[in-house]
């Protein structure tokens, strides 16, 4: 039974609302609840059936189904009230949520804190602006993941994907297992999006073509799919005339980004980064609104499932400490910013007492690829506070730098951190 | 079937189709509408900019002046009883440029002429206070405040939907395919599904209906050009565009425009480009460009980033001289009941304004149909309002509660963009005219049409049409036969 | 006999190192391109006998999903992937199926076992 009011209320039911709901209630907060729009918990982990997940979390190689498990199983073991396939339509700065599903109905419910865990969602056809016709036999790599892994359907025989992001890769193989056949990968970067682990067991393995700097020119077919047209794309992203191939198949499959999810965010009046497409947050996870907080894909699209449970865990412990406390920063705080050859950092603001209790990690994306050792900077103007050697960058991969409990007077001197990766 | 004699037969369920079945459902005929289709309105009803026009823009003397003022002015009392989304909100023909405010002055006199009410010519700060994301450089703008946004495919449902109510008989998937004739006279028609006798024909083919007349031996020189239209959909949350700006038009277009929706989304295009495929309705990259550089002009700060979708719309432009032979026009509609042959209103070259004009139309065959002798004898039990059915997106919290009370289906939420419900869908699927396809659900309840495009609610619809309609997942289209989203179970026996 | 030179992309780490592997028949001479020295190790392994931990499906019969995700409990040998997916398919399971049962025991004599990823409930007769 649904109570009114909960100490945390949890948005989305993956990897990031699980942990962020099963530390929240571990943290000492009575009453949490979790509201999911799927009919179970997990999220998308349970149509990644794949490996891969849970080697820095367990040190194990798990499949996407088991990784949820063990979140599901532990928070079955914490009476944590769920709602699932149920739909938060609206929630106010004042942490009102309005919610509807079939076997609640439309229900209101208040809590002192809130997590936004919805994750994000695919990029369509539509934001990249693919000409040609629209037939059926467009699908984005997770909606054609859904169908092939959960529905038990495929959504085609013979597949072009267009993204080297690692959806379309595993979908690649995943499709190839269940005797579709794949003609190609096409990828309008001139480097891999995904994991190069990912190129090697999913494409090379099965004679996948992988082919850079190509991209989809048109669709052709009026109802369903008949063919797409590719092109090669020059260093300036515009298709070369001459090189398109014409290439049949019945399905494109789009693996071309995701965007975090923040429709409620907004509505609640939460601030969004337009780099990231989520919520500005500071080191406890916590949202321009007071005592709404954020985790996980919502904030930014991670790279690895491990990352995103750490951001659960940190972001349900201080949802509960909120609701308990109803603790307020002092508002002695530094900003973090891009510097070269970074995206962006995150946090993005940086309570500067938070180095007294521990040290605080930053995470990051590169705007390019550098193939060489590199040094990750966070810098003071001109000062450097402290830095990282890395031997590799690529924008596929999340950089991580700790800002060490050293860098406390630094940090008490600075109004504004940058951080840098440049070549060594 | 052929013993069965109707007295009307309409070939073609697009918004003229519609609306003419709608109009002559209120007398004591035997009407058969067809749509070769599987659903109506998939043509250029559907997929089209979505205004009712005020009427400056056609050349004075055509029947395009005469149809779309008199049609607009119907589209109150019309929306009222049929419960389509309708605001009237006026439009702005935008000048950019001392050099543009010059013609909106001769725009307003041209309305004038064809009896266009409500027109004032607004100066360059006017214009930016109403609308302040305006190119900075405006002039000025001519105000039409009769203007209006609608949905166009729930004009075109809901006429149709209130024909089949009253007593009209709809078939979908029903191409027609010639004339059966005795003498001069047109008794009936051939189709994909068989023979069907009629006193009487109406073409409202749209796109085809140079085929059609052409198959009654009329108007060999008639032709249809289809004309793109190519457009942008924004996320209604990025970019709120709130009224319906034009560009000063050229002679050949009424230009890119920059406009909201009954949706909220802020939309832009079309450009026009003439093509031979009456069925292409491809987007291309130099379409995209065009209408993009054209939309900028207007309001500058569009961004790309926000667009959620991109489609294109086919017109159907005709090369009819104006009956007039005082107005030299040769892309006029053609609205008549020819003497060349007897039993056929003919309607042709149906383009913009289409949409405003249809119900005028509908009134104009009504007339033709009495001035040939019909005695048109009205229904006493004939039901002018079509009922809406809930929309919970656009319901007040109390009001989707009280809704989700009596019916839990409407609970659950398929569509997580547009907030559609199970129950909304299921309703769709069993309503008068059925949806019985993804795109056929997607029209009607908008769902599919937000940032994810169907992403999360593709499989969700799949399975449940599969379970409404009783059939197999795999047998569910996105727009008909040929269209199936699905292929084979995952786990088929026969992969080799 | 002849030596002979193969090309292979580390995957033990996401870094994804290009080796250049000298062979000499079967035995591994040098390896190059590797930044550690797991590098080796994974050349030789991908030589010798090259393996993949495989995941897919299988059928379920009353489960609140028709298919249920399994994996094999270690890496099998490569060239019988589709050896081994032509065996699950051929498998349906009868609801509920719970996290870790054994779905196909020594698949192809392999000594390794395909289990099920996660449990897959009965569906209620009510929904």
């Amino acid at each position: 039974m649904l109570k009114k009011k909960y100490d945390v209320i949890v948005i989305g039911a993956g990897p990031a609302g699980l942990a962020a709901a099963i530390e929240a209630k571990k943290t000492g907060a009575q009453d949490v609840l979790v509201i999911e729009r799927a009919q179970e918990l997990g999220g998308i982990l349970q149509q990644c059936i794949h490996n891969g997940f849970g080697l820095q979390t367990f040190k194990k190689d798990l499949t996407g189904p088991t990784y949820a498990q063990r979140f599901i199983d532990e928070l079955a073991g914490l009476h944590v009230d769920t709602l699932l396939d149920a739909m938060a339509l609206n929630v106010t700065s004042e942490r009102h949520v309005y919610v509807t599903s079939q076997s609640s109905g439309f229900v209101e419910l208040d809590t002192r804190a809130l997590v936004l865990a919805m994750g994000c969602r695919e990029r369509t056809r539509a934001q990249i602006a693919l000409p040609g016709t629209r037939p059926a036999g467009v699908y984005t790599a997770g909606t054609a993941q859904r169908f092939v892994n959960i529905e038990g359907f495929m959504p085609g025989k013979c597949f072009v994907i267009l993204g080297s992001g690692d959806i379309g890769m595993i979908m690649a193989r995943r499709l190839t297992f269940e005797g579709a056949k794949v003609e190609r990968v096409l990828e309008i970067m001139p480097f891999l999006t995904g994991l190069t682990r990912n190129y090697v067991q999913c494409l090379l393995d099965y004679d996948i073509p992988l082919q850079l700097h190509h991209t989809v020119k048109r669709i052709i077919g009026n109802d369903r799919v008949e063919a797409i047209e590719s092109v090669q794309i020059d260093e300036h992203r515009q298709p070369m005339p001459g090189t398109e191939e014409t290439i049949p198949c019945d399905t494109l499959l789009l693996s071309v980004g995701l965007i975090p999810e923040n429709e409620l965010s907004r509505k609640a009046g939460v601030a969004l980064d337009p780099v990231t497409g989520g919520p500005f947050v500071d080191e406890e996870m916590q949202t321009s609104v007071p005592g709404i907080f954020a985790a996980g894909n919502v904030v930014h699209v991670y790279d690895l499932v491990d990352w995103v449970t750490q951001a659960g865990l940190l972001c349900g412990r201080n949802a509960a400490q909120y609701a308990i406390t109803a603790r307020k920063h002092d508002g002695r705080r530094v900003r973090m910013k891009a510097g070269e050859n970074v995206r962006y950092v995150i946090p993005h603001i940086l309570d500067k007492e938070s180095l007294a209790e521990s040290a605080q990690l930053l995470q990051m994306r590169v705007t390019l690829p550098i193939e060489a050792p590199v040094w990750v900077e966070v810098m003071n103007g001109e000062e450097r506070v402290t830095r990282k050697a890395e031997l590799y960058v690529r924008p596929g991969e999340m950089v991580n730098i700790d800002l060490p409990q050293s860098a406390y007077d630094a940090v008490q001197r600075a109004s504004e951190l940058s951080v840098r990766v440049v070549r060594r | 079937m052929a013993d069965k004699k109707y007295d009307v037969i309409i070939i073609g369920a697009g918004v003229v189709g519609s609306m003419v079945a709608r109009f002559l459902s209120r007398y004591k005929l035997d009407i058969l509408l067809i749509e070769k289709d599987s659903d109506i309105g998939m043509g250029a009803s559907s997929a089209n900019t979505a205004i009712i026009h005020a009427g400056y823009d056609p050349k004075p003397g055509t029947l395009k002046a005469e149809m779309n003022v008199v049609g607009n002015q119907m589209f109150d009392q019309l929306a009222g009883e049929l419960n389509f989304t309708f605001e009237r909100r006026g439009d702005y023909v935008v000048a950019i440029g001392q050099e543009e405010f010059g013609k909106l002055e001769s725009l307003r006199q041209q309305g004038l002429e064809n009896g266009v009410p409500g027109m004032v010519i607004l100066n360059g700060a006017d214009v930016r206070r109403r609308e302040p994301n305006i190119n900075p450089e405006v002039s000025g703008a001519l105000w039409a405040t009769t203007g209006g946004i609608c949905d166009p495919f729930g004009v075109v449902i809901a006429a149709a939907e209130n024909a089949v109510v009253n007593g009209v008989t709809l078939m979908t998937d029903t191409a027609f395919q010639d004339f059966i004739m005795d003498g001069k006279r047109i008794v009936g028609i051939k189709t994909n599904r068989g023979d069907f006798m009629s006193r009487w024909v109406v073409n409202s083919a749209g796109m085809y209906s140079d085929m059609v007349m052409h198959k009654a031996g009329l108007r060999p020189e008639f032709k249809i050009t289809p004309r793109k239209g190519e457009y942008y959909v924004f996320d209604k949350a990025e970019i709120t565009i709130n009224n319906v700006l034009f560009p000063v038009p050229s002679a050949t277009s009424k230009g890119i425009l920059v406009t909201t929706t009954v949706h909220g989304n802020t939309i832009i295009g079309p450009n026009a480009l003439e093509i031979d495929d009456k069925e292409d309705r491809s987007i291309t990259r130099e379409g995209l460009d065009e209408i993009w550089q054209g939309a900028v002009n207007l309001v500058p700060s569009l961004s790309l980033r926000y667009s959620i979708a991109e489609f294109a719309g086919l017109r159907p432009g005709g090369n009819a001289p104006c009956a007039n032979p005082d107005v030299k026009y040769n892309k006029d509609f053609i609205i008549e009941i020819p003497k060349e042959v007897e039993g056929l209103v003919n309607l042709g070259g149906i383009e913009s304004p289409g949409l405003s004009s249809s119900p005028a139309i509908a009134v104009r065959v009504v007339e033709l149909l009495k001035g040939a002798g019909e005695n048109l004898e009205e229904k006493p039990d004939w039901n002018p309002i079509r009922k809406a059915r809930p929309r919970f997106r656009d319901m007040l919290p109390i009001e989707q509660k009280l809704l989700i009370e009596n019916d839990l289906s409407y609970g659950r939420v398929i569509c997580r963009c547009e907030n559609v419900t199970e129950g909304e869908i299921v309703a769709e699927i069993h309503a008068p005219i059925p949806a019985r396809t993804y795109d056929a659900i997607k029209r009607r309840t908008w769902l599919g049409t937000g940032r994810c495009q169907g992403g999360f609610d593709t499989p969700r619809v799949v399975e449940i049409l599969a379970r409404e309609l009783g059939v197999s997942p795999l047998e569910i289209t996105k727009k008909g036969k040929g269209s199936e989203f699905l292929v084979r179970p995952t786990k088929d026996k026969e992969v080799e | 006999m002849t030596q002979e030179q193969k090309k292979l992309i580390c995957i033990t780490c996401p870094r994804g190192c290009a080796l250049v592997v000298t062979v000499e028949g079967e035995t591994v001479i040098k390896t190059e391109g590797n930044s550690c020295k797991r590098g080796v190790d994974y050349a030789t392994g991908e030589l010798k006998d090259p393996r993949r931990m495989v995941t897919t499906t299988v059928r379920v019969k009353g489960g609140v999903h028709p298919l249920a995700p399994v994996y094999t409990e270690s890496p099998i040998p490569k060239p019988r992937i589709f050896d081994l997916l032509a065996e699950v398919r051929k498998i349906e399971l009868t609801a509920p199926v719970k996290f870790g049962d054994v779905v196909i025991e020594n698949v192809l004599g392999t000594g390794i076992n395909v289990l099920a990823s996660r449990n897959i409930p009965a569906k209620s007769e009510t929904s």
